[in-house]
């Protein structure tokens, strides 16, 4: 597998490089996240209802998002550890500043609507920026972590996760708190901690319900009984296991989803895009998805074993995380097992923030790995 | 050379202020190599195992994603494809065209016309109020509007059914909404082919309307006969005919979005259309009797002898059938309802007055047939009549304070055409009560022998069995002489009158009075009663002497003083190109109390006496038998006897004012009756309930031409 990077070499005496430039990409995931983007673009031709337009619009963001992962992927690692710090703090500033002057879609105020600039979700950022400053944090010493960062870890983690809730985007919350709790499990913190955290955070679990908005709540009874209110709360959700439940095994075929084409399912081309797939595709169609994701996440895990430094291995474990969390919390919201929070399937459903924002992170994925690849190869060599 | 060259860059991160930290492998294995060595292989090691675990846990996750799409895409499938057409396919019912309604000449009393309507889909609209209000925003919404939204909204209806919000929109309105459609959820604009009456003054108490469904009308209807439908018929013939008029519904069975908006259709059953009815109402005599009526409240009810086809039926006023198709407003409603002039009320099928003298002439034929007097026997009419010359005063009409009137010596045929109180008082005061109503039933009166008029009313005939039963009171033989001059307890309709003057016109033979003629489909209501059975008593020759004495109360003239016939000066004195059958009748709206003056102008006008008028034409072989009923309108002579000659002119005579030819289906006594080819349509087919006035025109025919030549 490391063998692949060296041979993914450009023969550059064609161009007017004078230097010969090692491509650092990862050719696996690369290809994984190629596959998965494709994949999203074919659904999407079908989900906008054949308008290409959405399909050319969607593909631009996939392109600019694969521009920055190559540009990120031939950036210094140790560039990214030093501008973490800026990062994130940049990052908690605009989820501060979107509490106040976010743009409001839907209900809540995720947005930032700056003029000249395109809109975007700094939450979206969060999501990389978290596993980012944990990273930055805990691997400035062995691992694994003593109390003291984890302890300093737990607001690094809470802070943003809780303007992010504020929004409210609940959904998105618990995916960036997740990510960061990953980023500190993966560091190696004692069992016994674990233990204790773990009843102590399901004990907490029950005190949620109160925190949380009437609309939230509708959201979690919704789950557990969709039918007590079939054409409001429950309207999505009924819609979209229809979706899926009526694909069957081989699909309904692209473009001929009843509930997709007859604007039945919600969001299609957006938080519930999965159901196209289950609908037009049928499960054929949802395992290729599933198994390329997971194709993504075990090539990912692999590099943050492969990665030099704490820092490295701790980023790209706590990003896949992130990216396996994003995924698995917008497949089971839309197939009825997880209240329904507004989070896109990532790289699938449309949306300019989070395609940019995951590829981008790849990209950085990528240059970490590839250092780490450089320093492995070249003794070898 | 790239290695130096990423070897460099790394070092001038090196470099920049974070080399102190433990990431950076080349810097901190130069401070102390062995011990970071082992660190760095546990680290390596705990994270790979994290790492492995994490990508276990991922896996797991991802594995219960995988069997809950197999629960719903495998064992659950069968469900969620039902539910998921069940959501697309919608089927549509598609209503059946409503049969039209012509007149026996082929005039369309009744057709459809097609109207644009704003309709909302409650279901589909988030915010009512909101809606109407942008709504109203674009096309002005009358108060009535709203409130019979909001009404109808609370009302039981349909699933998706759409609600009327504004009838009947034009052109300009109907752009207007349908521009803005989009942004307005739930709101359409509808093309609903609609009832329409082109004269609906006139022609609503005979055919009836058609009134939106209601509540009531939903619990007792066939639900899948009428889903599409929106309007069923009430009153007149458009609610008994209201089966066959309605037609079948047909179905479609439409792919939707989740707007409700119909994307394709899948299966069509087309909906077979009402039967179209023709009527044998005459549109034209209906109109004649209109105007002869003019203002005046009041009922015309003609009848065709022969058949019992009602050729007229016309209550006065009438009012605008079309409002209840395109929406009345409660002001407009409650006008009509409250009107004292009562135009919704039916006064020819359910209005019940004293017949007053108009009785005469069966109370004669009962006295001559039970032998309680004979044509020959005379009374010497003074004015005023005693039971057994003592107590209650009963008076002639022609009593006047100061003159105690009378005809002088009157028998059977003179008390006809100078209707004359005393000689029916005397006839009255020796007639058995039950053998009086037993007779009279057989013309009709007290019973409903119609055969598709709804909601006629049987009126009262009384009888000693009906007092003890309505009043528990014993019958008096006062009563009696009340009810030989037509008033007391006796109560009837314009329609009835009609049908027991086509009684006399036939001779004894009476006919059920009927409104359907033909019709090109099947008639389901097709149940007709049987025959009447002929009056049995008179004689051929009673008949001919009871008609010869209607005869004279319209053509006995220019005989002097209390000669003449009581219709004569109204209606007689011209030359009438045909002879004409009649009778006048006065009845008493309220009772004079005994020795008291009846005084028009000191009574209200809604106490004055109805003016009544019942005659047939020509009378020796007779076209048309009809009553007329002024209400309140004082002398059936002078009031009542002129509109009847009206209508009979309008009928028998051509422009030129001669007798008409007779109609060819006349002559042909039945064999081919019914085709009413005046109208230019094409011959419909014929139907059983068709072939029953026929049936039985023929055997009137027959019975005619059997019966011995009597003079006439």
């Amino acid at each position: 597998m490391s063998d692949f990077s060296r041979t993914a070499s450009v023969d550059a005496t064609a161009s007017t490089r004078r230097k010969r430039r090692r491509i650092r990409t990862d050719g696996w995931l690369l290809a994984g996240l190629a596959l998965v983007s494709c994949f999203g673009l074919v659904v999407m031709y079908s989900a906008s209802g054949r308008d290409m337009g959405a399909v050319v619009d969607q593909a631009t963001k996939l392109g600019l998002g694969f521009l920055a992962l190559i540009v990120l992927a031939h950036l210094q690692p140790e560039l990214f550890r030093r501008w973490t710090p800026a990062v994130y703090g940049a990052s908690v500033l605009l989820l501060v500043w979107v509490l106040f002057d976010g743009a409001t879609v839907k209900g809540s105020q995720r947005w930032i609507d700056w003029p000249g600039l395109p809109r975007f979700q700094p939450s979206e950022a969060m999501k990389v920026a978290v596993p980012l400053g944990l990273a930055w944090l805990i691997g400035r010493h062995t691992l694994p972590p003593r109390f003291r960062d984890v302890a300093v870890a737990l607001p690094i983690i809470g802070v943003p996760a809780l303007l992010v809730a504020l929004q409210p985007d609940l959904g998105t919350a618990v995916v960036i708190a997740a990510g960061g709790l990953g980023v500190i499990f993966l560091a190696g913190v004692r069992w016994r901690w674990i233990a204790a955290a773990v009843p102590a955070a399901l004990a907490a679990l029950p005190g949620l319900w109160f925190v949380m908005t009437d609309y939230q709540r509708g959201r979690v009874l919704t789950l557990f009984d969709p039918e007590r209110d079939p054409q409001g709360a429950g309207w999505n959700i009924i819609q979209s296991k229809t979706a899926i439940g009526s694909g069957g095994f081989f699909g309904k075929g692209l473009g001929n989803g009843t509930q997709s084409q007859l604007d039945f399912l919600p969001e299609r081309e957006t938080d519930f895009i999965i159901a196209v797939i289950g609908e037009e595709l049928g499960l054929l169609g949802v395992l290729v998805m599933v198994l390329l994701y997971l194709l993504v996440v075990a090539r990912c895990l692999y590099m943050a074993t492969e990665a030099r430094d704490n820092f490295g291995r701790l980023f790209i474990g706590g990003f896949t995380i992130v990216f396996a969390l994003s995924a698995f919390v917008n497949i089971a919201m839309v197939s009825g097992l997880l209240p329904v929070v507004g989070l896109p399937l990532p790289l699938v459903s449309m949306g300019g923030t989070s395609t940019l924002v995951v590829l981008g992170a790849f990209g950085v994925v990528m240059a970490i790995h590839g250092a780490g690849q450089q320093a492995r190869v070249r003794p070898r060599g | 050379m790239a290695g130096n060259w990423l070897r460099r860059r790394r070092g001038l991160g090196g470099n920049g202020g974070l080399g102190r930290n433990s990431g950076l492998r080349g810097v901190s294995a130069a401070q102390a190599p062995g011990r970071e060595l082992h660190d760095r292989n546990k680290e390596q090691h705990t994270f790979n195992a994290r790492a492995a675990i994490s990508m276990v846990l991922v896996a797991a996750a991802f594995l219960v994603l995988f069997g809950r799409m197999v629960q719903l895409q495998v064992f659950e499938a069968d469900a969620y494809r039902a539910r998921s057409d069940n959501n697309r396919v919608q089927t549509v019912a598609v209503a059946p065209r409503r049969g039209l309604i012509y007149d026996r000449n082929g005039q369309l009393l009744a057709g459809n016309r097609t109207i644009h309507s704003i309709a909302v889909v409650t279901e589909l609209a988030s915010n009512i109020d909101a809606l109407l209000e942008e709504v109203g925003a674009l096309v002005p919404l009358g108060e009535a509007d709203v409130a019979g939204f909001h009404k109808r909204l609370k009302a039981k209806r349909r699933p998706l059914e759409p609600i009327p919000l504004k009838l009947n929109i034009n052109e300009q309105e109907r752009a207007t909404v349908r521009v803005n459609e989009f942004r307005l959820p739930g709101v359409q604009v509808r093309a609903d082919i609609v009832r329409h009456y082109p004269e609906p003054l006139q022609m609503t108490h005979a055919i009836g309307s058609v009134r939106r469904i209601d509540e009531t009308d939903l619990e007792r209807l066939d639900e899948a006969r009428y889903a599409a439908t929106a309007f069923i018929g009430r009153h007149g013939v458009e609610q008994f005919y209201e089966d066959s008029l309605h037609g079948e519904p047909g179905h479609r069975r439409v792919e939707t979005d989740a707007r409700g908006r119909q994307v394709r259709t899948l299966f069509e059953q087309p909906a077979r259309a009402g039967a179209d009815i023709t009527l044998h109402l005459d549109a034209s005599l209906q109109r004649a009797a209109a105007d002869a009526l003019g203002d005046r409240r009041g009922a015309v009810v003609a009848i065709e002898p022969r058949t019992g086809g009602v050729l007229a039926l016309l209550s006065q006023p009438g009012y605008d059938a079309n409002l209840f198709v395109t929406g009345i407003s409660a002001a407009q409603y409650h006008e009509l309802k409250a009107s004292r002039e009562t135009p919704l009320f039916n006064r020819a099928t359910r209005g019940l007055y004293a017949p007053g003298s108009t009785f005469k002439p069966v109370m004669g034929l009962a006295g001559v047939s039970h032998g309680v007097t004979t044509w020959e026997d005379t009374v010497n009419d003074r004015g005023s009549f005693r039971i057994n010359g003592q107590g209650r005063v009963y008076r002639d009409w022609s009593w006047q304070p100061g003159n105690s009137g009378g005809q002088g010596i009157v028998n059977l045929h003179r008390a006809i055409y100078r209707s004359s109180n005393v000689y029916f008082y005397s006839l009255g005061s020796e007639l058995n009560i039950d053998d009086l109503a037993s007779f009279a039933g057989q013309f009709g009166y007290g019973r409903n022998t119609t055969v598709d008029i709804a909601f006629a009313q049987a009126g009262v005939l009384p009888s000693r069995d009906w007092k003890r039963g309505a009043l528990n009171e014993a019958w008096y033989p006062g009563d009696t002489v009340n009810l030989a001059i037509g008033q007391g307890f006796l109560l009837a309709t314009p329609l009835q009158l009609a049908a027991v003057t086509a009684t006399i016109a036939n001779r004894g033979h009476p006919v059920r009075p009927r409104l359907l003629l033909s019709s090109d489909g099947e008639v389901r209501e097709n149940d007709p009663p049987p025959p009447l059975p002929a009056v049995a008593g008179p004689t051929p020759e009673d008949w001919e002497r009871m008609v010869d004495a209607m005869e004279a109360v319209v053509h006995r003239g220019n005989k002097g003083y209390q000669q003449n016939g009581t219709a004569w000066f109204y209606i007689g004195q011209d030359d009438i190109p045909y002879r004409m059958a009649g009778k006048s009748g006065t009845a008493q709206v309220v009772g004079i109390p005994q020795g008291e003056e009846y005084d028009e102008e000191a009574l209200d006008e809604f106490e004055r006496k109805h003016a009544w008028f019942i005659a047939f034409a020509p009378a020796d072989d007779p076209r048309i038998a009809l009553s007329v009923l002024v209400e309140n309108g004082g002398g059936g002579s002078s009031v009542a006897a002129p509109v009847a000659r009206a209508v009979l002119d309008s009928y028998l005579l051509d422009e030129a004012g001669d007798l008409k030819e007779l109609p060819p289906h006349w002559l042909a006594a039945g064999a081919a009756t019914g085709s009413a080819g005046a109208g230019g349509r094409p011959p419909r087919r014929s139907v059983t309930l068709k072939q029953r006035p026929t049936s039985e025109g023929q055997q009137f025919a027959q019975r005619i031409a059997d019966a011995p030549v009597t003079a006439r």
